[in-house]
């Protein structure tokens, strides 16, 4: 599964595409893919705001992932 | 109506006399007349909308004329809202202008937007975003919203008749120190005009009822990448049941934030050996600074505590007031038995008041 990086997401990373990998413990859900991210980046902790979309979908903390679903983590942005 | 100056309008199919009608009839607020305000108000005024109110309380810089195309260089130092209803006065005349020379705050807001059929939010920070979103929803008005990072462009139109809200997609107002702002940044010029120029495009859809409002839609540009994403969401019908505002705006804090007036600074200044942090980009504070001031860049402020004098009052500076606040923020966790406070409105209000 890969995931799109948007904002703050994509600076915290360093890249535009984040790669989950297609091991079976990977998230398995909303809630879980951002657990992952705090986990691997913790500057994703701070993040009080942060927006998920599936297949092009806001998607709340209880909408499963499964193999294939285009992911995009989406922050706030203030500039002007 | 203007026929010969609105020809190419009214002979558009799908226009027409019907739509730029009701462009001549709008009253449409732009709240910030910078990076997205320029782009907005320049094609909302040469389109025909038939009154624009201008909110800002700004001065023009050298760093906002890379994007910030109504101005010139003969503008700096001037108030924004001024320097913007001269060019738009002169670009047409037909124009009724209402300048709002003040920021969009908890007391003005109501009052304000009240007069409006639609408010767009060309602001460069969170809390009067959310100020706006939670004003139009209370007056149920209709708001274009905008945002950049970077490269990267955010807009939708938000409380569209039964449409989602800003907060339907972030319910909570991000702390101070979580996402960046373009002066800390940076942003290349042409970004806020393109994201500027989609938000007049849907400010016309709305007023005139042609075509599909980007409402519970996000548009996500990527100008790297010539890119663009829609992303669906749908509404937290609890958004819509408000009744009033909330208490605060300013950035949560759990300690409250000393702050001085540029005023009452200025005097203090005068008389007063003072410590001075300015925590804005070494690119502008090479273009002007306070000289009894220190420069610490915010980037580099934990790193460089010890260069801070703990035990007098230190005065922090940023250009708007938006970075000393962050600033404080962070230093109150490092340095807890210190005074740190504030100057309210940054180097943006000591220019105004020096004048």
């Amino acid at each position: 599964m890969e995931v799109l990086l948007f904002g703050i997401a994509k600076d915290i990373v360093g890249q535009t595409l984040y790669s989950l990998g297609d091991s079976v413990d990977g998230p398995n859900s909303v809630l879980e893919l951002k657990q992952h991210m705090v986990q691997q980046f913790p500057e994703f902790g701070k993040l009080s705001s942060l927006a998920i979309a599936v297949n092009s979908e806001y998607a709340a903390d209880d909408v499963s992932l499964k193999q294939g679903d285009e992911i995009a983590i989406i922050p706030p942005v203030s500039g002007g | 109506m203007h026929e010969e100056r609105y020809n190419r309008q009214l002979i558009l199919k799908d226009f027409g006399p019907e739509a730029q009608q009701k462009l001549t009839d709008a009253k449409v607020l732009v709240v910030g007349a910078g990076g997205l305000g320029v782009p907005v108000l320049t094609y909302l005024n040469a389109m025909g909308v038939g009154t624009l109110g201008v909110v800002d309380n700004d001065v023009v810089a050298l760093s906002n004329l890379h994007r910030q195309v109504l101005y010139n260089e003969s503008d700096v130092g001037m108030l924004k809202v001024k320097a913007a209803i001269r060019a738009l006065s002169s670009q047409n005349k037909t124009t009724r202008f209402h300048g709002y020379e003040t920021f969009l705050a908890k007391e003005n807001a109501l009052e304000i937007i009240a007069d409006y059929d639609l408010v767009i939010d060309a602001t460069d920070n969170f809390p009067t975003r959310y100020l706006i979103n939670d004003a139009c929803v209370l007056l149920k008005k209709p708001f274009v919203y905008g945002a950049l990072h970077g490269f990267e462009g955010q807009v939708s139109v938000f409380n569209y008749q039964d449409g989602p809200t800003y907060r339907c997609l972030y319910p909570t107002m991000p702390k101070a120190d979580e996402v960046p702002n373009c002066n800390e940044h940076g942003v290349l010029g042409i970004i806020p005009g393109i994201v500027g120029n989609f938000q007049a495009l849907e400010a016309v859809k709305v007023l005139t009822g042609v075509g599909q409002v980007l409402s519970g839609r996000l548009l996500l540009y990527n100008g790297l990448d010539a890119v663009f994403q829609k992303i669906k969401f749908s509404q937290n019908p609890e958004n819509k049941l408000r009744t009033e505002l909330e208490t605060n705006y300013d950035f949560e804090c759990e300690v409250p934030i000393q702050s001085i007036a540029p005023a009452d600074f200025l005097v203090l200044n005068e008389t007063t050996q003072l410590q001075i942090i300015d925590v804005r980009t070494l690119a502008e504070y090479e273009v002007g600074h306070l000289e009894n001031s220190l420069h610490i860049p915010l980037a580099n402020l934990s790193s460089r505590t010890a260069e801070i004098d703990q035990h007098v009052p230190a005065y922090f500076l940023c250009q708007s007031g938006v970075r000393s606040q962050k600033a404080i923020v962070l230093l109150q966790e490092l340095m807890p038995t210190s005074q740190f406070i504030d100057i309210s409105g940054g180097m943006n209000k000591l220019q105004v008041v020096i004048r």
